[in-house]
């Protein structure tokens, strides 16, 4: 995330200081030095209320991901019952896609199964009806 | 940058956000009031929370980080895996 130059925020209903206590009894033995962005506390849910990840039953928040652009616009979000993890790789992908469109000013956009390297889309009225020649749907599945 | 703070007894009572007036009410009225739903495209409601930021206690509010890409990650609780 450093190097796409993305803030990372986490967030949930944990203390301040159980935070403190999970990054330095624990999180500091996965990464080097502890993790490096702040780790909030929403203490009561409020914040999780206001992005629909606070579950009123459990008293916790679900597994939800949102990014958030430089203009401070939701451009995606995921949203995972705690059971399951995230896929990270996934998300690096997304923002990777969104950081492209945004410089490219919307002159790009990314088709299914986009990834660094592989061709793009430009949008144009002769593009349409004329996608078949410029992406086929292996595509989507090419690693 | 964020403000720092001293680790004190009391909690720290900081919470904001940018719909207050449906925050703030009891519990029964929340219920009736949802906040709006999250689209993409739309800005991102604001916030301000305490935070532990490599050994130091300070408030964070998403509203700091305009002009640049942000990743916020809510998860069930601390020593789960995330």
């Amino acid at each position: 995330m450093q190097e796409l130059d993305v803030e990372v925020l986490s967030i949930s209903v944990d203390s301040i200081f159980v935070h403190k206590m999970w990054n330095d009894h624990e999180l500091s033995k996965m990464v080097q030095d502890g993790i490096p962005f702040p780790m909030l506390a929403d203490q009561g849910g409020d914040v999780g209320r206001l992005y629909g990840v606070f579950d009123e039953e459990g008293g916790t928040e679900t597994r939800g991901r949102f990014i958030i652009d430089p203009d401070g616009v939701v451009q995606g979000f995921e949203v995972l019952t705690p059971p399951v993890g995230r896929n990270v790789g996934e998300t690096i992908r997304q923002i990777q896609a969104f950081q492209l469109v945004r410089e490219s000013q919307g002159t790009e956009a990314t088709p299914s199964g986009w990834k660094p390297g592989k061709k793009t889309l430009k949008p144009s009225p002769d593009l349409v009806g004329n996608v078949w020649k410029e992406w086929k749907v292996s595509e989507a599945f090419n690693e | 940058m964020p403000e720092e703070f001293k680790a004190g007894c009391q909690r720290p009572s900081s919470r904001q956000t940018s719909q207050p007036q449906t925050i703030e009410k009891e519990e029964t009225a929340i219920k009736e009031e949802k906040p709006p739903m999250i689209k993409v495209g739309k800005p991102a409601p604001d916030f301000t929370l305490p935070a532990f930021i490599k050994g130091k206690f300070a408030n964070v509010s998403l509203s700091e980080y305009k002009g640049k890409w942000v990743l916020v990650c809510f998860y069930p609780g601390d020593f789960t895996f995330v």
